[in-house]
């Protein structure tokens, strides 16, 4: 018996419902990055040539560059030879039409995960795209939104369909040669959403794009792009899964989002990919650029993320606020367990009057998990009356784990006000033991005072994939006492 | 109900309970009166079953059962009930979600069907009332921010949801005004029955003269060193817990 005071460490073992394998037929491009494998993703997509040029412009610059090393994750050197970059389950045609012609298979995959693709199920308010490894495999409710003058399908369906569009957007946020990963995407991405609003649009529904990593030794590398054009509004969700396997796979994803004048974007992410074992054997090496830019007068950006999964997380959801009057938010929580690492964050940039940024991040660390949050606020020249608040909490749960707080703060402008609050705690055996003595299990307890202390981020997700949002902690932190 | 032999507890390798017998049978209240430091709270977590506290020697049958050999939210299920001496808070979790949730736990655990939010709210109305708990603080976060006399109505409002077998109520009267006093002893007297028994632990006499109860224990240094009435209460109060300690037995 332990003593009242002694952490509560033992660590069991985790489960993760999403650890299936889909065993459907799938065609790879060989493993191995070059100007051939950058062309053959582009020639099967048969993009236009203006694309196939930006895309070798960027893998010429990705060969000059090299990984950054400043994040608090360590993890063995990866082997960008070893990578497929290209899967998809093969089919007759060259893409469904309809829902109908999706394999089974595949439906039944997504029925699996929670994610009904058929349009009169559950989730009747949502529409969903689903990127299956390289490919978007359907997207439902397209007709019902058209009507609205609301765009939303594949990303390689709008290079094909809206070409001026992707042109005009496509790395205007996140240009090729922002980081590594960036230009490494930029050079292979295969498949993602694309969404467009146009002016004065509500979204009549929430829109979705559920990722799911299939195939073995495969990377992923998905681009998103979501235009808000003046007066629209739209709440997007993504949500991904992955196999468990033993090898590591890589994901690295951009997501662009443009908000012009008096726009507001909303865009959650429930990341659960593979995590690893609890050895940290296996999971989901996950390196992702998102930025939006808050283009116009009084348009707004609001991150709100839920990062239960992955073996290393790293990643740093962004606001430029551009527009006067503009505001950016940050709503985050960060989970790590095992040997997860996540090192993730924000960074406003305020170069409009009058911008406003909010971030609210909860970390919670358990097991050997190492948590890090960096975040940047940046006040420029012009930024008159810019205004930031920062709340930075982690939660610990143990004795082996990890919490690190790395604000960067940097004021050009003495008009602006900035606030900063941080803090450390720890779950009490106190705290366990009242649950307990109330009849909650042990593990319901921890999951009901982990939810409560991410509460403030929770109740920024749609209503729908809040519930989930909340089971998925508990289950991510099943084995985190005993 | 509850059948205590020859217990003896240490905490940190500290002997603290040094051979206690008690025996506490339906529809009884027992009183336990003692000096600080005595022990009085060590047995209530021994009895909820807190993680620490080391049974050396002895044993704890409760209805006919090891209550030793159960995990605190299964003597729950079972219907121990602890009034804590300090409640701890839970940021975020609103007092009524955490109550659903565990009344629900417990009703599984004795194979009901759980309450829905409907059901619930209104049986959660019906025993805010009996405490007089204000509407607000069964929404705040579970004892967050809440003052001391809120946190132990708090607890008697949670005692008459969860409708314990066995409630043990840790000074559950410190901290409180005499009206609270009055409204809390109510809540506890509502819940008295036949087939309930109840350890009041308290430091005051003026709570026995709202919860009468059947015996006394008064417990120094780690054991019982007398057992009487209710009249027991009023001599400690007169006479100060060395007189009667010393004293032949009543
Ligand atoms: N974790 C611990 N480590 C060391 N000693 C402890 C611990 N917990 C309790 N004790 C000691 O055990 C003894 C009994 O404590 P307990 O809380 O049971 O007393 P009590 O009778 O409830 O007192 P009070 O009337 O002040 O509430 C005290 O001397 C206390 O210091
Ligand atoms: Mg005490």
């Amino acid at each position: 018996m332990s003593s009242a005071t002694e952490p509560i460490d033992e660590i069991l073992k985790k489960s993760y419902d999403a650890g299936f394998v889909t065993d459907i037929e799938q065609e790879y491009a060989p493993p191995g990055l070059n100007e051939d494998i950058v062309k053959f993703i582009s020639k099967k997509k048969q993009e236009p040539e203006w694309l196939l040029q930006w895309r070798l412009k960027a893998y010429r610059r990705w060969q000059q560059m090299s990984e950054p090393r400043w994040a608090k994750v360590s993890y063995p050197e990866i082997d960008y030879q070893d990578i497929c970059y290209y899967a998809a389950p093969k089919t007759d045609k060259d893409a469904p039409k309809s829902l109908d012609e999706v394999d089974p298979e595949l439906l039944e995959t997504y029925e699996k995960l929670g994610i009904p693709l058929h349009e009169r199920e559950v989730l009747a308010g949502v529409a969903v795209d689903a990127v299956f490894d390289s490919v978007s495999v359907a997207t439902t409710f397209r007709e019902k939104l058209a009507e609205v003058g609301v765009i939303f399908m594949s990303f390689s369906e709008a290079v094909q369909e809206h070409p001026e569009l992707i042109k005009k957007y496509l790395g205007s946020v996140v240009p090729v040669s922002d980081n590594f990963f960036a230009a490494l995407n930029s050079a292979v991405f295969s498949d993602g959403s694309f969404v467009y609003i146009p002016k004065g649009v509500r979204c009549p529904m929430e829109l979705s794009t559920y990722f799911r990593i299939n195939a073995a030794k495969t990377g992923q590398f998905e681009r998103t792009l979501i235009v808000a054009d003046e007066g629209s509004y739209v709440s997007y969700l993504e949500g991904c899964t992955a196999p468990m396997r033993d090898e590591n796979q890589l994901h690295a994803a951009v997501v662009e989002l443009v908000a012009h004048k008096d726009a507001e974007i909303k865009y959650s992410t429930v990341q659960n990919w593979y995590p690893g074992d609890e050895n940290g054997k296996g999971g989901i090496f996950n390196f992702v650029t998102k930025r939006g830019l808050c283009e116009g007068e009084a348009s707004k950006i609001s991150w709100t993320q839920v990062e239960t999964g992955s073996a290393i997380t790293w990643k740093y959801p962004s606001c430029i606020l551009k527009g006067d009057d503009s505001i950016g938010e940050f709503y985050s929580v960060a989970l790590s367990n095992h040997r997860q690492q996540a090192d993730t964050g924000t960074k406003m940039i305020h170069l409009g009057k009058n911008t406003k940024s909010t971030i609210i991040s909860k970390g919670i660390s358990a097991g050997h998990g190492q948590q890090t949050y960096r975040g940047g606020v940046k006040i420029m020249r012009g930024a008159d009356n810019a205004r930031n608040y920062t709340q930075c909490d982690s939660l610990l749960i143990g004795d082996k784990c990890g919490a690190h707080t790395v604000p960067y703060v940097d004021v050009r402008n003495s008009t602006s006000k900035l606030e900063h609050e941080a803090t450390t705690s720890r779950i009490g055996e106190d705290q366990l033991f009242y649950c307990r003595q109330r009849g909650l299990s042990e593990e319901d307890a921890v999951s009901l005072i982990v939810n409560g202390f991410a509460k403030e981020v929770l109740k920024e997700l749609p209503m729908e994939f809040a519930v989930e949002a909340q089971k998925l902690l508990g289950v991510s932190l099943e084995g985190a006492v005993g | 109900m509850l059948k205590i032999e020859d217990l003896h507890v240490e905490v940190e390798g500290k002997p603290i309970l040094k051979g206690i017998s008690l025996e506490v049978a339906a529809g009884e209240v027992h009183a336990i009166m003692g000096p600080n430091g005595s022990g009085k709270s060590t047995l209530a977590y021994v009895l909820a079953g807190r993680e620490g506290y080391e049974v050396t020697k002895g044993s704890i049958t409760y209805k006919g059962e090891d209550l030793l050999e159960m995990v605190p939210e299964a003597r729950a299920a079972e219907g121990i009930f602890l009034g804590f001496q300090y409640p701890v808070a839970i940021p975020g979790v609103s007092n009524i979600y955490f109550l659903k949730a565990a009344l629900n736990a417990i009703r599984k655990h004795r194979g009901q069907d759980p309450l829905d939010a409907i059901d619930f709210m209104k049986l959660s109305k019906e025993k805010a009332a009996i405490v007089q708990l204000p509407d607000e603080l069964t929404k705040r976060s579970v004892n967050d921010g809440f003052s001391g006399g809120e946190k132990k109505r708090n607890e008697i409002f949670q005692m008459a949801l969860l409708e314990p077998s066995l409630a043990v109520l840790d000074e559950t009267d410190s901290g409180l005004d005499i009206d609270a006093l009055k409204v809390v002893a109510q809540g506890v007297n509502a819940l008295r029955g036949p087939e309930r028994a109840m350890l009041v632990i308290t430091h005051y006499q003026r709570l026995l003269d709202h919860i009468v109860p059947d015996v006394v224990h008064v417990l120094i240094d780690g054991r019982i060193v007398r057992t009487g009435d209710k009249n027991l209460a009023k001599q400690l109060e007169r006479e100060g817990y060395s007189e009667v300690r010393d004293a032949p037995s009543l």
